[in-house]
């Protein structure tokens, strides 16, 4: 039955999906701090208080009743085997359908109720559990937000995204699970216990005899399947990162005749596979025969003394049938219970993994009594500006400029250079380690950074746009536009004529790849959006490739449109650009390794003359 | 599903021990109720004694006995029994059993077979009715008013104290015979196993007449019983850890064999394959589905077929038991499986629900993550929250609504089970008075009753998890079934001596399988040993296709290249590589070290040639900054180096090669300007003898090659040098005038020159 609770395959990014586990004891990590985890989880509970009482109460109610019922089937069947006797012997007046009639009737109303109790729990449960997953997503997203970019550079999205729905999904699918499994695991093993004690105390102490010995049985066969487990886990991750490796760079390792050796490889880790494979397997495969064996071997044992204490008129024949029953209700409890502990440290760890998301370091908060920033004037100035991305590693050592309003700034240098971190710092998101960067005189750590952002513009390489329609994804510029100001953008950044061509204009989904428009295309829209949210200071990054000719002659008419007016930071790729700047910052290495204008620096003859020089030589015959 | 069935073929002994091992399972599991209900039929209820045909009796009851048996019955009895008296040969071991012996002779039960015994069942236990009703009569003047008037004998009348026994024998035979049928008819109005029952009863009271341990009896009986029973349930587990052993070796083995073919077959895939299935999709085929089967067959073999055997058996035995209580069972099973049914029906669609709302919410969020700054730059935080809320908030309620149907399931498994079990008791004991059967019988008829259901809920599942695994069978016989485009032909030819890297393109037209438009058109031209030949064009123009078609990675759908003169379709794919340095777009680099991507073309390569070649790739510094050097681990897709980083290093990859062509499909984009033009001047020196093709977008990259081919929308529209198609074409012109402008092209070609 427990497949029948699973759900459907849910494979989240960056996972490699459903890998076969055991049918229990998943060979899952375990938290490092366990008992924090739960214990901050617990909080999660809070105000589902009412509701965790209820089924609480339910869950004990519906195994109460589940419990006595055996014992009183056992009283029916008790009577029935009386009437009989008193047939054989002659004597009393045969079988009482009356008092066996009404045993069944209130049996049948015990298991209803038990039913009902069973399933109010498992409602309110899921409820709780879903709750708790609804919020701790809703943490998980809020948070991404309020982090700084700098958490981001080092990790990669597939995690966060895995901790978004595998772990939150993890956590509240074993958290209902958990929590019903191990109430009524726990009453029921108590209660059956209670009831094997007062039918018989010695029936009750054989079959306890026999119960230690197959909890050790089930503990050392997953302790020996959870070795395979792992090592099949493992196996299982040199199989697929090997397929993925050699059909990614498949051209490659058919160009360099590869093909042998990758076979000779992937047959090497198919084969460690498939031995984890089928040990762990069957060594999972061993738990149920082997228990099933004990649970027989306390039977006859029972059976045996039954019979005997039966013939001293002890107990009656519907007694050991009742005990029977109960002995086998306590296996299975018994067996969850063992189970729980697992899953709880599943649960322990992809808990652990979302907390320890949630409690990672913050952007520092906002000035209490910001500047005001309505309407920047535009001098930018950096003053002794040192920066890394890791305190360890400076990229920006020590930069020092002046920037006066209306002026255009070309940030050139190699590729690497660390250009973009020039505008992460003016956009503040990230900041400086010392020194600092003023806005109209203000340190831009006085201002809030929603007015300051307010004030820049920024166009990337990447264009980013989302699963949308145009029109969503041109207004994401200034949300509150009309449909008019978004037609006007549209049109100013050469955007509108080639909407028009499409298939529904502006109401064209832009799927979730994004790849139903063109490089350029996405581009020019970007652009439209930097209209659209009218800033008065630009920052723009030119496109090095990958347009077909033609759009880059639009993008390159909509950004010059674009910058009329407006002060703007360029990191150029293009000598007209540059040798059109105001002022050229060179960036090589991460730092600013000469600023002035095109001629001033050529003159010098520094870095700037030979990386300009530089490009062409290469082309020049040998 | 069938299209795989063949990859169980080398798995056939060990499923078809399997088979056995689920037979010989199912008998132990199904027998074992039986001797549950023995212990409490036999063991406990009738205290050991098992027939009404007893082992030993004393002379007195036997004569008795007799007197109620007809003539053909007395002989099969008499010839199951010996007397044996003080001076038989074995006395002194049957007197230490039967102490009564020791007074007066008793007849002691031959060695009979199971069959024997069960003939002598029923004459046996009317007998021994009649006995003790009769013996009833004689003790209890009032009881034989009572039983007399029930045999339609008036006995008030018999004085006191006379021996019943010793009259009979001397009635007329026909009133004797008429008085056993009338007994014969009583017996037959009682049934069968209430006769034996009560039969029972007297034989344990002449057991004790004979002196014997009566407990002791009854214990030997339940311990021999639960011996056998245990040895049952000892070979039952033995089957079951049997079975999972063969069941987890066959699935292992089979996921082992298919994912070993399916990989041999995609190593040799050509890039027509690769583009009808997309990368991703198999590789998921080669892992996710391969590991998907590996389950389902392991389910599949322990109970898939183990359910219907159990199943089945417990039916059959089942309505042994209770023949007019299996309606109960196909009450129940139906009930179960309408459950099921609508459950499933339900919560299907859901279920597809809410695997697109996950897929939702990771694209919500990873296009929060990707675009970050932007976010963040047009400050629309709270617009991305809702639309995250929005989502998540679908995603919550759907799993909820799923969740509560799917929870249904137990309590409700759980009441047609209990329910099923109360309706046996209440019919079974209507039965039980009727006497068609018996306690212990009603007792392991509902344990049969619940394996059959669950083997029906067994079945069900199994229905509900095939159609799944059905897909991934699907998927994955799909790349097993499909053809291999591109393989060697059957009688190959050789190069030439010496061979020439002269590259011919005839007339070349591809397009992609199943694509309605070409994607190149009429390409022709020729690439001369010691030639430089640039390929630009802007993104779709089909640059990489052109040179993806030399490698044969596609082959050409009209025209043909030839290489050194031969057509590269005769030659074996390996002889073709072994002349091609191949850069692909990505530098793609595989896990391992440094040296062992750089030496992947030759494992051998002389450390010279490698030095080399990181020289000439201008890669010397990637090596030297790391302190492993040439040992520095490599991590999957080389993510551990940059870029630009792996642009080198595969460029030296290929360079270790030492081929007479060389292919560099974009290689160079992710270098700045000095790397690249570093690199080009020393390629231009290394390769002085090969033939080169550089495909770019760049102008730079290829302003000094010494052919070059514009291609617009898969057609040359421009082949010369680049003062010929500065002059000749509008397109290069145009392309040139993008990225440079004229002026700065100028200085720039005079700089050069």
């Amino acid at each position: 039955m427990g497949m029948m609770m699973m759900g459907p395959r849910r494979s989240g990014p960056g996972g490699r999906g459903p890998q076969g586990g055991p049918p229990f004891a998943q060979a899952g990590e375990k938290a490092r701090d366990f008992k924090g985890t739960m214990l901050r989880l617990l909080t999660y509970l809070k105000g589902h208080y009412p509701a965790l009482g209820i089924s609480l109460g339910a869950a004990i109610l519906s195994t109460i009743f589940s419990i006595v019922g055996p014992k009183i089937l056992g009283k029916a069947t008790t009577k029935l085997f009386e009437g009989v006797l008193a047939q054989i012997m002659g004597t009393g007046e045969g079988i009482d359908f009356t008092y066996i009639g009404n045993i069944l009737l209130l049996l049948v109303g015990l298991y209803l109720l038990s039913s009902v109790f069973g399933y109010l729990q498992g409602w309110l449960l899921t409820g709780v559990s879903m709750d708790i997953a609804y919020r701790l997503r809703k943490e998980i997203a809020e948070k991404i937000h309020r982090m700084p970019l700098k958490y981001f550079d080092g990790t990669n999205h597939g995690e966060i995204l895995s901790r978004v729905t595998n772990d939150v999904d993890t956590v509240s699918q074993t958290l209902s699970q958990n929590l019903s499994q191990l109430v009524t695991s726990v009453v029921t093993m108590l209660g059956v216990l209670v009831m094997m004690l007062t039918i018989s105390w010695q029936m009750t102490l054989v079959a306890f005899v026999v119960m230690p010995l197959s909890l050790v049985i089930i503990g050392q066969v997953i302790k020996r399947s959870q070795k395979y487990f792992r090592q099949q886990q493992d196996y299982l991750g040199h199989v697929n990162g090997h397929v993925e490796e050699m059909y990614g760079g498949h051209f490659v390792v058919r160009a360099f005749n590869g093909e042998a050796r990758s076979l000779e490889r992937f047959t090497a880790y198919n084969t460690q596979l498939y031995e984890s494979a089928w040990k762990s397997q069957f060594f999972s495969s061993l738990m149920m025969p082997m228990v099933n064996f004990i649970g027989n071997l306390s039977y006859v044992a029972v059976a045996v003394l039954g019979g005997w204490l039966a013939v001293q008129k002890l107990i009656t024949v519907g007694d050991i049938q009742a005990f029977i029953q109960y002995m086998r209700s306590f296996t299975q409890p018994m067996g969850q219970l063992a189970n729980v502990t697992n899953v709880l440290q599943q649960t322990a760890a992809a808990a652990e993994r979302v907390f320890e998301f949630l409690a990672e370091e913050e952007e520092t908060p906002d000035p209490e009594a910001p500047a005001q920033l309505d309407k920047v004037e535009g001098t930018v100035e950096f003053d002794h500006v040192r920066f890394g991305y890791t305190p360890e590693k400076v990229v920006i050592k020590d930069f020092t400029a002046r920037v006066q309003p209306g002026q255009r700034i070309a940030i050139v240098g190699p590729t690497g250079a660390g250009k973009t971190t020039m505008v992460k710092l003016l956009m503040r998101f990230y900041d400086v380690l010392d020194g600092a960067i003023r806005v109209d005189g203000h340190d831009v750590r006085e201002f809030r950074r929603r007015d300051l952002r307010r004030n820049f513009g920024m166009v990337l390489q990447d264009a980013w746009l989302f699963n949308g329609t145009i029109m969503d994804n041109l207004r994401y510029g200034r949300l509150d536009a009309t449909d008019e100001e978004v037609f006007a953008a549209a049109k100013a950044a050469r955007v509108d004529h080639f909407v028009r061509t499409l298939p529904q204009g502006y109401q064209m989904e832009i799927n979730e790849e994004t790849s139903n428009i063109s490089q350029g295309q996405k581009q020019l829209m970007t652009i439209a959006r930097a209209f659209l949210a009218d800033p008065r200071i630009l920052i723009l990054d030119e496109a090095t490739s990958s347009v077909d000719t033609r759009t880059e002659v639009l993008i390159q008419q909509a950004m010059a449109e674009l910058m009329r007016g407006r002060m703007s930071f360029i990191i150029a790729h293009r000598l007209s650009t540059i040798r059109n700047a105001d002022l050229i910052l060179v960036m090589h290495e991460g730092d600013i390794v000469e600023q002035g204008t095109h001629e001033e620096l050529l003159a010098r003859g520094g870095f700037y003359a030979r990386l300009y020089q530089s490009q062409f030589e290469g082309t020049a015959p040998a | 599903m069938v299209r795989l069935v063949r990859y169980l073929k080398p798995y056939t002994l060990l499923l078809l021990a399997v088979l056995v091992a689920l037979l010989i399972q199912a008998w132990a599991d199904l027998s074992l109720p039986d001797y549950m209900s023995r212990i409490v039929n036999y063991g406990i209820q009738q205290n050991g004694v098992e027939t009404p045909v007893p082992e030993a009796l004393r002379d007195q009851t036997f004569e008795r006995l007799k007197l109620f048996l007809t003539d053909e019955e007395r002989a099969q009895v008499e010839a199951a029994y010996t007397r044996v008296d003080s001076s038989s040969a074995d006395y002194a071991a049957l007197v230490k059993r039967y102490p009564a012996l020791s007074e007066q002779p008793i007849w002691v039960r031959k060695a009979l077979s199971a069959q024997d015994i069960k003939a002598l069942t029923s004459p046996l236990g009317r007998a021994w009715l009649a006995v003790s009703a009769i013996e009833r009569i004689m003790s209890d003047p009032q009881a034989a008013a009572t039983i007399g008037k029930q045999m339609g004998v008036d006995l008030s009348k018999l004085p006191a104290g006379t021996d019943l026994f010793t009259l009979l024998p001397k009635m007329p035979a026909p009133q004797r015979t008429a008085l056993i049928e009338r007994l014969n008819q009583q017996a037959e109005a009682l049934g069968e196993s209430m006769v034996n029952q009560m039969a029972v009863v007297a034989v344990r009271m002449e057991y004790q007449a004979l002196g014997m341990d009566v407990t002791a009896l009854q214990n030997a009986y339940i311990l021999r019983t639960g011996g056998t029973m245990l040895l049952l349930a000892l070979l039952g587990a033995v089957c079951t850890v049997t079975v999972g052993y063969l069941a987890a070796r066959t699935a292992a083995g089979v996921a082992r064999d298919l994912r070993q073919d399916v990989f041999r077959k995609v190593t040799f895939f050509s890039g027509a394959e690769f583009e009808k299935f997309s990368t991703a999709s198999l590789i998921t085929r080669t892992t996710n589905d391969v590991t998907q089967l590996q389950m389902v067959l392991m389910m599949m073999v322990r109970m898939v077929v183990y359910a219907p055997i159990l199943g089945i058996g417990a039916i059959i035995r089942a309505s042994g038991k209770g023949s007019t209580m299996w309606w109960l069972i196909a009450v129940a099973v139906s009930i179960l499986l309408s459950l099921i049914f609508i459950v499933f029906t339900v919560a299907t669609p859901r279920f597809k629900l809410i695997q697109k709302l996950v897929d939702r919410l990771n694209l919500v969020t990873r296009e929060s993550l990707s675009g970050m700054m932007v976010i963040r730059a047009f400050n629309t935080q709270e617009h991305e929250l809702q639309r995250f809320d929005r989502t998540n908030r679908d995603l919550t309620s759907t799993m909820l609504f799923v969740s509560r149907v799917i929870v249904v399931m137990m309590p409700a498994m759980m009441l047609i089970m209990n329910g099923l079990m109360l309706a046996i008791v209440w019919v079974g004991a209507h039965e039980v008075a009727k006497a068609n059967m018996q306690v212990g019988d009603m007792m392991a008829f509902m344990q049969y009753a619940l394996q059959i259901v669950m083997s029906f809920l067994m079945v069900s599942i199994m229905f509900i998890i095939l159609p799944r695994a059905a897909v991934s069978a699907d998927r994955v016989a799909d790349v097993l079934e499909t053809p291999i485009s591109i393989q060697d032909p059957p009688q190959p030819r050789a190069f030439p001596e010496p061979f020439v890297p002269v590259i011919e393109f005839d007339h070349v037209g591809f397009r992609y399988p199943g694509a309605e438009e070409n994607v190149l058109c009429g390409i022709t031209f020729t690439a001369q040993p010691g030639q430089v030949v640039g390929i630009i064009g802007s993104t779709g123009s089909g640059k990489s296709t052109l040179v993806n078609l030399i490698p044969r990675f596609y082959d050409v759908s009209e025209g043909a290249i030839r290489i050194s003169g031969v057509d590269i379709r005769e030659v074996r794919l390996a002889d073709l590589h072994d002349k091609i340095g191949y850069v692909p777009q990505r530098g793609l680099l595989f896990s391992g070290t440094l040296a062992s991507n750089l030496r992947y073309a030759d494992e051998n390569a002389p450390d010279e040639v490698v030095q080399e070649a990181i020289s000439i790739a201008q890669a010397r510094e990637v090596v030297e900054s790391r302190p492993e050097g040439l040992e520095a681990p490599i991590a999957q897709g080389g993510t551990n180096v940059s870029g630009g980083q792996r642009q080198r290093l595969a460029i030296a990859r290929a360079l270790v090669k030492r081929a007479p062509i060389y292919i560099f499909d974009d290689s160079f984009s992710a270098l700045d300007f000095r790397t690249e033009a570093a690199l080009r001047r020393a390629l231009r020196t290394a390769l002085r003898d090969s033939t080169v093709l550089i495909v770019t977008q760049r102008v730079s990259s290829i302003l000094h090659a010494d052919q070059i081919i514009v291609l617009d929308e898969g057609v040359i529209v421009g082949k010369g040098t680049h003062e010929e198609l500065m002059a000749t074409c509008p397109e290069y012109r145009e392309i040139v005038f993008s990225q440079l402008r004229q002026e700065d092209l100028q200085t720039l070609v005079t700089v050069g020159a």
